[in-house]
């Protein structure tokens, strides 16, 4: 019953959709940012290595490699930071976790699309 | 000292602040508390209002036990606390003290039981530091030295390993984020000591801004219709007969 009590107080902070993807894919994170009283709008865009978590506390890790170093970031899926997700690419990957990129080239990191 | 209500840790989750950062929170329920008697200063020698929390079955209550509870009418009540000081003295006996006596962003103080841990050794009791695990130390989780040869016995207050937790602790400064009254719910941030369904005492921090006493007219949710309408009734008879 007290499991019941927090799932049904974490919904209302969660969001009622929440875009369809998995690791492997390409996507572009839109994220608020507050600097002052103005808000805008950064996109991030790479790889998802990674989907953990579940409830509200569920998050997704982007990699991208820019200037030639390798930049990750973990997002909270229910964010209310996190505007939008757009997925650019679906990848075939045969793991759920995609660690072992980061040890790979450029070359070798290419991932096949799905279909 | 301070105002309070008793309830009982559900667990912990996060949630999301108004900057949009996940916030750890633990959720502490708490059922109205119901006042169930005045400690005066005359009768008591201190002033201190008694809290009941969670009802238990008539059959788990002695005969003195449902005397007392009688006063406030009352049904038999598993944990009684009093809570000293002015804010709660307001209350009547007989009176229900729910969640909405706390604000969002108030700093409170929360007393729970911990969790037992068993007979435990030095390190993990007293955050002592291990011997060297290698290079032939032969020392690695002992208490050390007993002390000096010389009394003949051993020194009041050395750590030693014995039973750990299912202590009281007070954890001061935690902040409430949110406050529902319809759930009859504290969302604290942070941890609070003890297990699911452990008993807590949530209280207004003792090293925070103090504040006035509360008037229970603005928080007990029972109706008190009847008495304006007398006073109304008295108000026209007045103005009548002065017509």
């Amino acid at each position: 019953m007290s499991q019941q009590l927090l799932k049904d107080l974490t919904m209302e902070y969660q969001k009622p959709e929440v875009p369809q993807f998995r690791a492997g894919d390409t996507v572009k994170v839109s994220v608020k940012i507050k600097e002052g009283n103005r808000e805008r709008i950064q996109g991030f865009e790479g790889l998802v290595i990674q989907r953990q978590g579940g409830g509200i506390s569920e998050t997704f890790t982007v990699r991208k490699v820019s200037y030639g170093i390798g930049i990750e970031r973990t997002f909270p899926i229910h964010s209310p930071l996190v505007e939008k997700v757009d997925v650019l690419r679906r990848g075939k990957v045969r793991r759920a976790k995609l660690f072992y990129i980061r040890g790979l080239s450029a070359k070798q990191s290419r991932i096949k699309e799905r279909r | 000292m301070a105002k309070g209500i008793l309830g009982t840790k559900v667990g912990m989750t996060q949630i999301f602040n108004e900057e949009g950062k996940l916030v750890p929170v633990t959720v502490v329920s708490c059922d109205p508390n119901i006042v169930l008697q005045k400690k005066t200063m005359e009768n008591d020698g201190y002033e201190a209002i008694q809290l009941g929390f969670k009802t238990k079955r008539v059959k788990l209550a002695n005969k003195p036990e449902l005397g007392h509870l009688a006063k406030a009418n009352s049904a038999p009540k598993r944990y009684l606390r009093e809570v000293r000081g002015h804010e709660l003295y307001n209350f009547e006996v007989g009176q229900e003290i729910s969640v909405n006596i706390f604000n969002e962003g108030e700093t409170v103080d929360v007393t729970g039981t911990s969790k037992g841990k068993g007979f435990q050794g030095s390190i993990k009791r007293h955050n002592q530091h291990t011997g060297p695990m290698a290079h032939g130390s032969h020392y690695h989780r002992g208490p050390g030295s007993m002390g000096s040869i010389d009394p003949n016995h051993v020194r009041k207050g050395k750590l030693l390993p014995g039973h750990m937790g299912v202590d009281t602790v007070t954890i001061q400064n935690l902040e409430i984020v949110k406050v529902d009254t319809e759930r009859n719910i504290l969302l604290i941030s942070g941890s609070v000591p003890g297990p699911r369904k452990g008993l807590v005492f949530v209280r207004h921090g003792i090293k925070a801004e103090s504040i006035e006493a509360l008037n229970p007219a603005d928080y007990v949710v029972a109706v008190e219709e009847p008495v304006v309408e007398e006073t109304v009734v008295v108000e026209t008879e007045a103005q009548e007969a002065q017509e």
